[in-house]
């Protein structure tokens, strides 16, 4: 089993399009292989939307607990009011209440309240899923909004996409990772054997490319780079290969800004199913083909 | 007055919007907080002096080894398990710790101290327009962008009278919520694609637990199909201003240009958005007068 990670530090630069991409071109021959996705942007998933597939099992996720205040016991005393660092407890008509959004579940008021008036309790925040795909089983999940605990829920949705890609060979675990480089991305990257990151030669795609650069060397994840719209500047896709060539990165290739990606994205479908000889599925194939000897050459 | 623009779904075009609109706002004298502190991009486009800074810490327990007694409280308070108590000491894991202080407080030995650590730093700077922009970056590694976002909030707090824009990272979750908390208005920017459609309505559903108003900005109109458009009449969200799907738009922006700076043509619709926020907030004041008309 291999686990390759979609990242891109920037949102909309096409992590979603190319990973469904590769989970479709893992099905040609040569080069088969098994497929388990994994959609680790639990608070916007989209991957389900490419492959509509068919729900086999959903389990509810349970977040962090939150503080109640029993306003039958509470005395007003305010020692919660002190504790709380987060300043999620405030005095409404006359009596004290924890605001939930606020709440970072830390517990410091249930352990002080003289009065043991504040009980903590566990939050329904979102599901996960496990569903079929024609490129194989699909793990998403959906955070409800707002809700915190996305890295632990990411970690979840990973222990069964990886038990399931365990148990045949020639298994790849193809995981869409969220944008950003904080606690969803470290809980995403942990274990992969290679991140493949999606930029876009813009000023915002060159500087956020190298902030996940950064992260995939601070947790030693190798790391692989291809550029995707890739005609929209010339001078940035320059500047983003000397910057690979410096940090000694390989550039897996170029893909062309291509319709065939939107169409093929309302039509509810990967790109090189939707358009095969299409440029950018073209493009995608071959960084396919260069990941597959990567990961088992 | 506060507005916050986020999105859902990443790439559509936040910082496009906010920097634009602070840009176009400038009489106003606005404050531009970028809250995408994972990865954030409105200075690219603003090109400002940075010139002050400061640091952000939370902060986290050290223990005195010489009166601790391994009795396991702090582990058993602490519900991000940042400490394991293991034969005769307790270890901490710092990157884990929220920095409650409830292990503190509770130790029967007042064995911990609480010792800063720095998780991010915030910059502050005036850049094209005269716009005092502040943004806050998270250090590399760092699970938690929120207090980071939390400090850059209450940086050199302006005041209520003051036009604030937050550039809000994306997504839905926690990180979000604290950039949208405390707003006068959400704008969500949007493009009209399935992924797009799927992201605003979740982005919606916040807004509406938050109890904020929102509008739209229609970002690559023409892209896509009619979804985008279809489900904000259902849901009476109203569309402030569009922005064609364009490549010469899309080059400007890859190359760092502001919106309105490469196409100025787009300032009144941005001063026409601010008026269609303001109204909607107070309908009994009257429209400014000659907003996003740059002299």
């Amino acid at each position: 089993m291999k686990e390759l990670v979609v990242l891109s530090g920037k949102g909309g630069t096409g992590k979603t399009s190319v990973a469904a991409a590769m989970a479709h071109l893992g099905q040609e021959a040569p080069g088969f292989v098994h497929i388990v996705l994994a959609d680790a942007d639990v608070d916007a998933a989209n991957l389900e939307l490419v492959f509509r597939p068919v729900p086999i099992r959903q389990e509810d996720f349970w977040g962090g607990q939150i503080a109640r205040i029993d306003a039958d016991a509470c005395n007003n005393c305010e020692e919660c009011v002190q504790i709380c660092r987060f300043d999620a407890i405030r005095t409404h008509d006359g009596q004290l209440q924890i605001d939930p959004m606020s709440c970072e579940g830390c517990a410091a008021c249930f352990y002080i309240c003289p009065q043991g008036a504040i009980s903590m309790q566990a939050q329904l925040a979102g599901a996960w899923f496990r569903a079929d795909t024609r490129c194989g089983p699909l793990f998403h999940a959906a955070l409800r909004p707002g809700e915190e605990n996305s890295g632990r829920l990411v970690t979840l949705i990973k222990r069964h996409a990886r038990q399931e890609a365990m148990a045949q060979d020639d298994t790849l675990l193809l995981i869409d990772g969220p944008p950003g480089i904080s606690c969803p991305v470290i809980s995403t990257i942990s274990g992969a054997d290679l991140a493949l990151i999606v930029t876009e030669p813009s000023i915002a795609g060159f500087h956020d490319l190298r902030r996940v650069l950064e992260t995939t060397r601070h947790f030693r994840v190798p790391a692989a780079v291809c550029i995707n719209k890739a005609d929209l500047s010339e001078a940035w896709a320059v500047a983003i290969e000397a910057e690979c060539r410096a940090q000694d990165l390989e550039i897996l290739g170029h893909i062309p800004y291509d319709e065939a990606v939107t169409r093929g994205m309302v039509a509810g479908q990967p790109v090189t199913a939707f358009a095969p000889d299409s440029p950018a599925s073209q493009a995608i194939r071959s960084i396919w083909q260069r990941i597959h000897s990567l990961l088992w050459e | 007055m506060i507005i916050t623009v986020a999105s859902g779904k990443g790439g559509t075009g936040k910082t496009t919007v906010a920097t634009s609109l602070a840009y176009t706002l400038a009489d106003l004298s606005p404050v531009l907080l970028d809250c995408d502190v994972e990865a954030p991009n409105a200075h690219l486009f603003l090109e400002p002096d940075f010139d002050s800074w400061r640091e952000v810490s939370i902060p986290v327990p050290v223990i005195d080894e010489d009166r601790c007694t391994a009795c396991g409280r702090c582990a058993d308070v602490c519900q991000f398990h940042a400490i394991v108590v293991a034969g005769t000491r307790a270890s901490m894991f710092p990157e884990l710790c929220h920095g409650c202080g409830s292990c503190a407080v509770q130790c029967p030995e007042a064995a911990m101290s609480e010792v800063p650590r720095a998780i991010g730093t915030l910059e502050r700077g005036r850049g094209k327009g005269n716009v005092d922009l502040r943004h806050g970056r998270l250090n590399i590694g760092e699970p938690l962008a929120v207090p980071v976002i939390r400090a850059l909030k209450q940086w050199a707090w302006p005041g209520t009278e003051q036009l604030v824009i937050r550039d809000a990272p994306p997504g839905t979750s926690c990180p979000v919520v604290e950039a949208m908390r405390g707003s006068s208005y959400v704008i969500l920017v949007t493009e009209p694609t399935p992924f797009g459609l799927h992201d605003l309505n979740l982005a919606v559903e916040l807004t509406r637990t938050l109890g904020i108003p929102a509008g739209i900005v229609l970002n690559r109109d023409g892209l896509g199909d009619m979804r985008v458009e279809n489900y904000c009449f259902q849901e009476d969200l109203p569309i402030l201003m569009r922005i064609p799907f364009e490549e010469r738009i899309a080059e400007a922006l890859a190359g760092g240009h502001l919106l309105v700076e490469a196409f100025p043509a787009y300032e009144p619709d941005f001063g026409q958005a601010y008026n269609c926020i303001q109204e909607s907030l107070h309908p009994e004041r009257p429209a400014a007068q000659g907003l996003g008309v740059r002299p």
